[in-house]
């Protein structure tokens, strides 16, 4: 493999070290591929060429100082509803097109002190609200294995990017799966911390108490380097957590033996692929030969935790998008009146799926509906948490598939909002209970697509999560490629 | 309890100026995603307490330090209409 957009985070900054080649050119080898791969994918919405330069040149300069910072002078993408300073920020509504920030989030600055390169800024599904990056007010993002299939979403740009090389590690966010679920349909490795362990200053909020920051990477390694880079209490943030943080990548080479792992009986049947049970299956299988204890575990309030997270997450998006009125940032549609500006500005700004939750969230926070609905969804997130606890009581980690399928064709899931929303049922409950979890990639189907095997640990438990991770990735060996990330390619 | 929304309140309550017919259907589908929600309301959660982190945490405190804070030229720049260092907003009150 002589391109250098397709090595390892670990790789790569192996590389740099040993002046085999330098962030300029590595850089350089990562815009080759997006010039490549954009025009079939369109992942990235915006590629910050003069700020990327400008920090691998600085990257190249500390480098011949001996700066050991793991992340010095690697290229990696943002999703587009992290905050970047100077650069157009639209979490892919019109509402917000043209927008350049004025700060930095509390990661992205983390990242930038950690050297790292920021290519651009990737696709989502608007403000995060989807499953498959079609919402995006730009124009859908496509997936690298398949592209008449959908990326997954609404992560579905940063995992785009990263199966294809067009950048060698990435960041989303995940609110009911949102990381996980492109990781899997993808083929590559994303995480959903612990709620609270990395800031969400400067994450455009969509349901503030299940919205966390997180990895994507080729490898389980690669994560958990991109992860420790912006863990950790932040004063802009009241929810992040003040404790000390896992020790993420300590244990990734120890192995499984001693360990107990967790199957939910809940997340499998009819409703999954038979392919993606049947890899979900083996993976299961391999882990108990290579030593860990295997058990099942009923969770039975998770059956509960779509419905639930269908009345919390719409109620928190309502009142988190109130603050875009055409006022402070982004569109003005005008009105004679500030009201009638408000209303058409918000009516002309926001897409449909948008609109939709927003609509939702306001009836079910309305007077006389509030306890019906949003605190009776709490109560239920309560049970389901519960339900964790006392599963971890008996398991170190818990199991399951990632998504019930494999990557789906564009415009097969848009007509009904329900069947889009079951594309989240593996990795809903984690977000409600607030605990980690990871996708990592196990195997393709018969049509060449990738499925996720996806692990959950208890919260602040990243470090038996990534360990189990590590083991899977070893065991399983997955190296299959995009055809999209070969040479063979061109731009049309 | 049957689903029933009146959807021009709902959507004035969150100022968006819909068309009668984006109204009419979204009102359907808000029917149809709230009828799955009745299961969650027909669980039996008395004494249960609402869960919104997952961590044991009451308050926030932090130490109260002077900062420097966003400056009126950087927190204006964004904004659509500005006038002498304000946001700008058609007439709010009839005369």
């Amino acid at each position: 493999m002589s391109d250098l957009a397709d090595l390892t985070i670990a790789q790569a900054s192996a590389g740099l070290r040993a002046r085999e080649f330098n962030a300029v050119d590595l850089l350089d080898a990562v815009e080759r591929r997006a010039a490549i791969t954009e025009a079939h994918l369109h992942a990235y919405l915006t590629l910050d060429r003069e700020g990327s330069r400008n920090a691998a040149e600085a990257a190249d300069i500390a480098l011949v100082g001996g700066d050991p910072r793991p992340l010095l002078g690697i290229p990696i993408a943002l999703k587009d509803n992290m905050v970047t300073k100077g650069v157009e920020t639209t979490a892919s509504s019109q509402i917000l097109a043209g927008w350049k920030p004025p700060y930095d989030g509390t990661a992205v600055r983390r990242l930038k002190d950690a050297g790292a390169v920021i290519v651009g800024k990737t696709n989502l599904d608007e403000f995060a609200m989807g499953s498959s990056t079609e919402n995006s007010a730009y124009g859908p993002s496509r997936n690298p294995w398949n592209t008449d299939t959908v990326p997954g979403g609404s992560s579905g740009g940063s995992a785009a990017a990263v199966a294809v090389g067009s950048a060698l590690g990435a960041f989303g966010s995940d609110t009911g799966g949102s990381i996980r679920q492109p990781a899997s349909l993808t083929g590559t490795v994303g995480a959903k911390p612990t709620y609270g362990l990395v800031s969400r200053y400067g994450l455009i909020a969509f349901a503030s108490s299940l919205d966390q920051i997180g990895p994507l990477a080729r490898t389980v390694p690669d994560a958990a380097m991109l992860l420790e880079a912006v863990v950790g209490w932040d004063r802009m943030d009241t929810t992040s957590y003040h404790g000390d943080v896992p020790a993420i990548s300590r244990s990734l080479d120890v192995g499984v033996t001693g360990l107990r792992i967790g199957v939910i009986t809940e997340l499998t049947g009819e409703a999954f692929d038979s392919q993606v049970t049947e890899a979900t299956n083996a993976t299961i299988d391999r882990l108990s030969d290579a030593g860990a204890e295997v058990v099942e575990i009923s969770l039975p309030a998770i059956e509960y935790a779509l419905s639930a997270y269908y009345l919390i997450a719409p109620a928190e998006c309502s009142a988190n998008l109130a603050r875009f009125e055409g006022v402070r940032y982004g569109l003005r549609v005008d009105g004679s009146t500030t009201e009638e500006m408000m209303a058409r500005t918000r009516a002309e700004g926001f897409g449909p799926e948008v609109t939709r939750r927003i609509l939702l969230g306001t009836y079910a926070l309305s007077a006389g509906y509030y306890d019906a609905f949003y605190g009776q969804a709490q109560r239920v997130r309560t049970l389901i948490r519960d339900d964790f606890t006392t599963a971890y009581g008996r398991v170190d980690v818990l199991v399951s598939p990632t998504s019930p399928t494999t990557a789906f064709e564009i415009g097969s899931k848009t007509e009904d909002p329900l069947t889009m929303y079951f594309a989240d049922i593996c990795t809903i409950a984690t977000n409600l209970a607030g605990d980690p979890a990871i996708s990592v990639p196990v195997g393709l189907d018969d049509r060449g697509r990738p499925i996720g095997f996806q692990i959950m640990a208890p919260a602040l438990g990243e470090e038996v999560m990534f360990r189990v991770a590590a083991e899977v990735e070893r065991l399983v060996d997955f190296t299959a490629r995009p055809r999209l990330a070969t040479s063979e390619v061109v731009a049309p | 309890m049957p689903v029933e929304i009146d959807i021009e309140r709902v959507a004035h309550l969150a100022r968006i100026a819909l068309t009668d017919d984006e109204m009419a259907a979204y009102g359907k589908q808000l029917v149809h995603i709230l009828e799955h929600a009745e299961r969650v309301q027909a669980l039996p959660t008395d004494g249960v307490e609402p869960t919104s982190h997952p961590l044991p945490m009451v308050n926030a405190f932090r130490s109260d330090e002077v900062t420097d804070p966003l400056s009126r030229d950087d927190a204006l720049a964004g904004a659509p209409d500005v006038e002498d260092g304000y946001f700008r907003v058609p007439k709010i009150l009839d005369e």
